[in-house]
């Protein structure tokens, strides 16, 4: 089932949460709505549950070309999952998954030998068969969102909406859930939406990623499209660290710092003032000058624990920057604080000075 | 062994709870022993006798009817307003909580005062009352009003904390899952505040009972009638029946002890359930 918003509006008080946003989500596609907090994921997701009314007279939110923005929360058949889990704290894990059974009227009830069958079966799917009988506080963490989200799936929602699932839980078992989620999202192709603060999340676990900033989307596209072509300085900067500097284009060049690149991406239509940006992975050191033009600059730093060596450095011309090198490459160079070197910006980024 | 530095010394802490018990046995302790002593002061057989009496009897009717009827309807006020103002946000939600402590925080007298005022032959309905012939003051209705009124806060006040903790979270998931509204309050909501409701129903049905000092100014005191079980006592003591006198009030002191066993009881069920669903839940799994 197929997820359109059309430019919708909403308010809380004078904050504006979101500001004529328009969404498109495929049949069985998993999207991510990532931003940082304040910028109207949760508040988009709410709203296409139907837990938040648009502002009066905005736009429409069609489920499969079906205008559902009129329909009470109850009657749109979304499955929603919520950041703290909010299981029903006197029910067992079985009464809980099949609670969405149960409210249904007399009519559409199935009779009960069905109802065992169907939880048992959803259980199973996540993994719970052994807990039916135990209380939420009796679960960890991870068992409550895993309930949570077998609890949305027995009335056969049109879609599945997660509001921060891995939000509460500790980086291990996040990283666990997250691979989970993904399989069986492959297992059972419901449409999914799901919201985070998490870049590698959204990154890893997304067909789609919707990148959302002070009420407005700023992106969207695959895991990576927006990694490797951000649209906006905002996306470039919220996805992954960057080394920023002010800059200047003019006639097929751009001039930052003590360096002169050629620059003809004329399509940009980028003139003047100008901010580049450049990903630490994509700063080559080396300890000679080559032929290529590079910064000269020093060590200030070097942080060798881990996989990759993450390299403080300081240009000539007073500029800070980080450089991410392998280990291998570190001990070659025999790098150490103090040290003079030479850096190059292997691929860069140029957007517009934004006032 | 050491004394910690928080400790008293053993003469303090002698002295320091000496003196609550001297206390509670002089204020608390006495004169329960002491209804019951002069309840029985003549025999089982007087004690059982005090109960024959028609008007006696009417008073316990009548208390009960009052206790019938106030209390049900202050547990639908209670959990109305407690689930309006826990559940949503709304303009003026906090004169709502201010008025609702309002009874605890006036002399019940003046309570009472305030419906002699509306419905007193002079008060404001006074005339077009008499006028239909509908009697308030002085008569049951009038009662069970002030009983009311005084009780009003006992269920509220008891759920607004509760649901306020608990959120709205549990009540949208049933939402989504396509409950109605009813089927959400009954299967999410009400199981959730089972025991606090439990816990502020006793405590109303105690003072519904009790009540002496609105129902005194409203009731007339018109003796099989219009006397309530405090004011039927305080009426026998006066005429120095002390052996009925204190069999009656031996009931409302046997009230009490039931009242505080039932609450205890409960209040070991709410530590168990509020504390399984309240933040401590948590711990276990972030």
């Amino acid at each position: 089932m197929s997820i359109e918003v059309r430019n919708i509006t909403k308010t809380f008080g004078t904050f504006r949460a979101l500001d004529d946003v328009s969404l498109t989500v495929a049949d069985g596609e998993l999207v991510a709505l990532l931003g940082p907090s304040g910028s109207g994921k949760t508040t988009l997701l709410r709203v296409i549950a139907g837990l938040e009314q648009p502002d009066p007279g905005s736009g429409a939110i069609l489920f499969h070309d079906e205008d559902v923005a009129d329909k009470h929360v109850s009657e749109r058949r979304v499955g929603f999952v919520f950041q703290h889990y909010a299981l029903f704290r006197h029910m067992t894990v079985f009464e809980n998954v099949a609670f969405g059974l149960r409210v249904r009227p007399r009519s559409r009830r199935p009779p009960e030998a069905e109802i065992r069958r169907r939880v048992q079966e959803l259980l199973e799917l996540v993994q719970l068969e052994a807990f039916a009988d135990r209380y939420p506080h009796q679960l960890s963490g991870g068992q409550r969102q895993r309930v949570a989200l077998a609890r949305a799936l027995p009335v056969e929602p049109r879609v599945l909406l997660l509001d921060e699932p891995f939000g509460a839980l500790d980086a291990k078992v996040r990283k666990e859930l997250r691979a989970w989620l993904r399989r069986l999202h492959e297992e059972i192709r419901l449409t999914s939406v799901f919201v985070t603060h998490d870049q590698d999340e959204a990154l890893e676990v997304a067909d789609r990623v919707v990148i959302t900033n002070g009420g407005r989307i700023e992106q969207v596209g695959t895991p990576d499209e927006v990694f490797h072509h951000p649209a906006t300085e905002f996306v470039m900067d919220f996805l992954g660290d960057v080394n920023a500097f002010h800059g200047r284009v003019h006639a097929g060049t751009v001039q930052f710092d003590t360096l002169e690149l050629p620059f003809p991406y004329s399509r940009q239509r980028i003139a003047g003032d100008a901010r580049v940006f450049v990903r630490p992975y994509d700063v080559t050191i080396d300890t000679m000058a080559g032929d290529l033009p590079a910064l000269e600059a020093q060590v200030t730093r070097v942080h060798s624990a881990g996989p990759i060596v993450r390299v403080e450095l300081r240009t000539s011309a007073g500029q800070r920057l980080v450089s991410e090198i392998s280990q291998e490459r570190f001990r070659t160079m025999g790098l150490e604080t103090g040290g003079r070197v030479y850096v190059r910006p292997r691929h860069i980024r140029v957007f517009a000075d934004g006032d | 062994m050491t004394r910690r530095a928080t400790t008293e010394s053993p003469f303090t802490r002698r002295v320091l709870i000496g003196t609550a018990l001297a206390f509670l046995t002089l204020c608390l302790f006495l004169p329960l022993v002491l209804v019951f002593t002069y309840a029985f002061g003549e025999g089982v057989g007087a004690y059982l006798a005090s109960f024959g009496d028609p008007d006696t009897r009417a008073a316990i009717r009548l208390t009960l009817l009052t206790a019938a009827i106030a209390v049900p309807a202050n547990t639908l006020f209670g959990v109305a307003a407690a689930w309006g103002i826990a559940k949503f946000d709304f303009r003026g939600k906090s004169v709502l909580i201010t008025l609702i402590d309002l009874p605890f925080a006036i002399s019940p007298v003046i309570a009472g005062l305030v419906f002699v005022l509306l419905f007193g032959a002079r008060g404001w309905f006074g005339p077009w009352l008499m006028e239909h012939d509908v009697r308030i003051l002085f008569a049951v209705p009038g009662i069970v009003l002030a009983t009311t009124f005084v009780t009003f806060p006992f269920v509220a006040r008891e759920l607004i904390p509760l649901m306020q903790a608990q959120g709205t979270e549990e009540e949208q998931s049933a939402l989504t899952l396509g409950a109605s509204g009813w089927q959400t309050f009954r299967r999410v909501t009400l199981p959730n505040i089972k025991w606090a409701l439990v816990y502020g129903v006793i405590l109303c049905n105690a003072r519904a009972m009790g009540e002496f000092g609105a129902v005194s100014v409203v009731s007339g005191k018109i003796r099989g009638s219009t006397t309530t079980v405090p004011l039927h006592i305080e009426i026998l003591f006066n005429d120095y029946q002390l052996t009925a006198s204190f069999a009656v009030a031996s009931l409302l002191a046997f009230l009490a002890l039931v009242t505080l066993a039932v609450k205890s009881l409960v209040e070991g069920r709410t530590a168990e359930v509020g504390g399984a669903g309240g933040p401590r839940e948590m711990e276990g799994g972030r």
